[in-house]
């Protein structure tokens, strides 16, 4: 019996892998004590995608994302990766499973180096050759990095610490990365790099998940994106057509022309 | 490159803090000899047994410095125990000074249990100390363990004067189970070491004339084992956390909890090793201490625990080599106030007020510089 049957439920085990996405999320609801700070999001993030979740100061995109990594626990709704349910993992189990956060305000590990906060991010990485690879790959990424592997993370600029804390969730070779305001504090002309970076990364097959108030950049880099309001995805599209929506372009990219 | 790279970690995690420590045994002691000193030539008059003050002071001190620096490992030794719970948790572990006592008393049974003749040569004793050493680091680490776990992990996200006062209801806890069983199974709760002569004989290490005085310094085999195995645990520790995938760990996790959680560390884990770790090593110092003193009793951690307490918060509490330049300090100083104090002050102030000493630097750091020596952490995370 199983013979026939066999083939079947393979096709449909391939035509789910092919379809699955990285990173979806099932009607989320999300509750900091009493505040509902999520109410019922849902989102797809396909395997090589740059997408963006843009809103407004408190709407809950960085609650998204730290709901995503287990950081906070969603009281309804699923959170998937690539099929698998992540929705009640911890954390750490939720990052050995391929999801890089880069969390809100870069938060690198101050009083360790640069090379030892690049190492803290391959910590599930017992192979120290696999280590150095990888290393090797930040390095050129970010070749200021290097120059500075032996300074503790806390002496570095604010663009230095993004690059650092970008650079320590490519360590972990994540199948999604989550980033969360990296333009945050900023020069333009950081942003201008740190995003040239994300792209570059993007191209060589990295996912990723992009919270931002600078809606402007965040289009540019992004293949689609959602409109979060008070913790509700209000509209959602292609980054050019999010661009191109009148009622984006007047609250989150006032002022452009 | 990587090769080179290992040999600047080694040196970074092993050599220099050696180094450091020895800079520091060195400068502290030179210091408070050089203050003694000074005032023994300021207040130079007659003592007991013919001697003027110089004299008494010039044939003592180096007794008194080793005597200070012995303690002052042993106060290291528990202060990191303090430090690095305090590190990880922000919480001050005030059970550690029992976690010390019980590893002292694991100690002592076993060595009574073995029930050796006293007349065993040194290299026999070594090992048996080693043996009981290990044990009582298996002991007090454990137990550590399991007072996390119990007493501390369900009050994690309590405000911290909770597992502060469920800090104290362990340690009065452990005092009095540890005294109804010493009382049941030995009729009284203290316990007496037992004492080898090849231990305490004094070997005379150098002897030399200063200024036409013979002075001598001796050192009991039993001294020498103490501070060598300090040593050998200080470094150990030191490489563990500066060096190790686990210490980085450890500190990643003194930093910044849920950032670590992110790069898939297991925090509970590594809070429970961080216990493990300080635990054992509270649990070598209470032996140690044990064979030092001799006779122990299940009140026997609180003064000494106290008194680490005093050299982490000197050093900077959080702070790992702060915790060992607080323990040297604070010993080499108690250690010069039990020996001159008396004669200093012409007999109004004994030995026993030594402990004002470590108690005033506790009052004047927490005032002056919180902190402290070598400390930023509670700033930061203010």
């Amino acid at each position: 019996m199983p013979p026939l049957v066999q083939p079947i439920s393979d096709v449909r085990a391939a035509a789910s892998t092919i379809a699955r996405p990285v990173l979806e999320l099932r009607e989320v609801h999300t509750y900091y004590g009493h505040i509902h700070a999520l109410k019922g999001i849902s989102l797809v993030v396909q395997p090589g995608e740059v997408v963006t979740l843009i809103g407004a100061n408190g709407a809950g995109k960085t609650t998204t994302l730290r709901t995503v990594s287990g950081l906070v626990k969603p009281r309804q709704g699923q959170v998937l990766l690539e099929g698998q349910d992540i929705t009640h993992l911890p954390p750490h189990e939720v990052a050995a499973l391929g999801v890089g956060h880069v969390p809100e305000g870069r938060r690198i590990f101050p009083r360790l180096t640069v090379l030892e906060n690049l190492e803290m991010g391959a910590y599930l990485v017992r192979d120290p050759g696999e280590i150095r690879r990888r290393l090797k790959f930040v390095f050129e990424v970010f070749p200021r990095l290097y120059e500075r592997q032996d300074q503790p993370g806390g002496t570095l600029s604010g663009g230095e610490q993004q690059m650092l804390a970008i650079g320590r969730a490519l360590m972990m070779e994540p199948k999604i990365m989550l980033l969360d305001e990296p333009s945050m504090g900023l020069a333009p002309v950081l942003v201008e790099t740190i995003f040239g970076v994300l792209k570059q990364l993007n191209e060589h097959g990295t996912t990723i998940l992009l919270v931002e108030q600078n809606a402007h950049m965040a289009l540019q880099v992004a293949h689609r994106g959602y409109v979060i309001e008070t913790g509700r995805i209000v509209l959602e599209g292609t980054a050019a057509e999010l661009a191109k929506n009148p009622q984006v372009q007047a609250a989150y990219l006032g002022g452009l022309d | 490159m990587t090769g080179q790279l290992r040999l600047i970690r080694l040196y970074r995690a092993v050599v220099y803090p050696l180094i450091q420590l020895t800079v520091w045994s060195a400068a502290s002691l030179v210091i408070i000899s050089a203050v003694t000193l000074a005032l023994a030539v300021v207040f130079n008059r007659q003592v007991a047994g013919g001697l003027t003050l110089v004299d008494f002071v010039v044939r003592t001190l180096p007794q008194v410095a080793i005597d200070g620096l012995t303690i002052g490992f042993l106060y290291a030794m528990i202060a990191l125990g303090y430090t690095m719970v305090y590190g990880v948790l922000q919480l001050i572990n005030f059970a550690h000074s029992e976690i010390f006592m019980v590893g002292a008393f694991v100690g002592v049974e076993f060595m009574l249990l073995l029930n050796l003749p006293p007349d065993q040569p040194v290299q026999g004793l070594l090992l048996v100390i080693l043996l009981t050493t290990l044990l009582g680091m298996a002991a007090s680490g454990l137990l550590a363990v399991g007072i996390e776990r119990v007493a501390y992990r369900p009050l994690r996200h309590a405000p911290r004067l909770v597992p502060l006062i469920s800090a104290i209801g362990v340690s009065f806890f452990l005092q009095d189970t540890v005294r109804a069983i010493e009382g049941l199974v030995n009729n009284a709760f203290f316990r007496n070491y037992p004492s080898f002569p090849a231990l305490n004989e004094p070997l005379t290490l150098a002897s030399v004339t200063v200024a036409g005085e013979p002075v001598t310094v001796q050192m009991q085999a039993k001294i020498i084992l103490i501070i060598v195995v300090s040593l050998v645990m200080l470094s150990g520790l030191n490489y563990l956390v500066n060096a190790t995938r686990l210490g980085r760990a450890i500190r990643a996790v003194a930093q910044d909890q849920a950032t670590a959680a992110l790069m898939g560390v297991n925090v509970d884990r590594i809070i429970m090793l961080t216990f493990l770790i300080g635990g054992a090593l509270g649990g070598a110092t209470g032996v140690l201490f044990g064979i030092r003193v001799g006779r122990i009793d299940p009140y026997v951690g609180f003064i000494p625990g106290i008194k680490a307490f005093t050299a982490a918060v000197l050093g900077g509490i959080g702070n790992i080599t702060g915790a060992m330049l607080g323990g040297l300090v604070l010993g080499v100083l108690e250690a010069f106030a039990g020996a001159y104090l008396s004669q200093f002050t012409g007999g109004a102030f004994g030995s026993e007020y030594k402990d004002i000493f470590a108690f005033a630097i506790l009052i004047i750091i927490l005032i002056f510089r919180p902190t402290g020596l070598l400390g930023e952490i509670v700033a930061q995370r203010a």
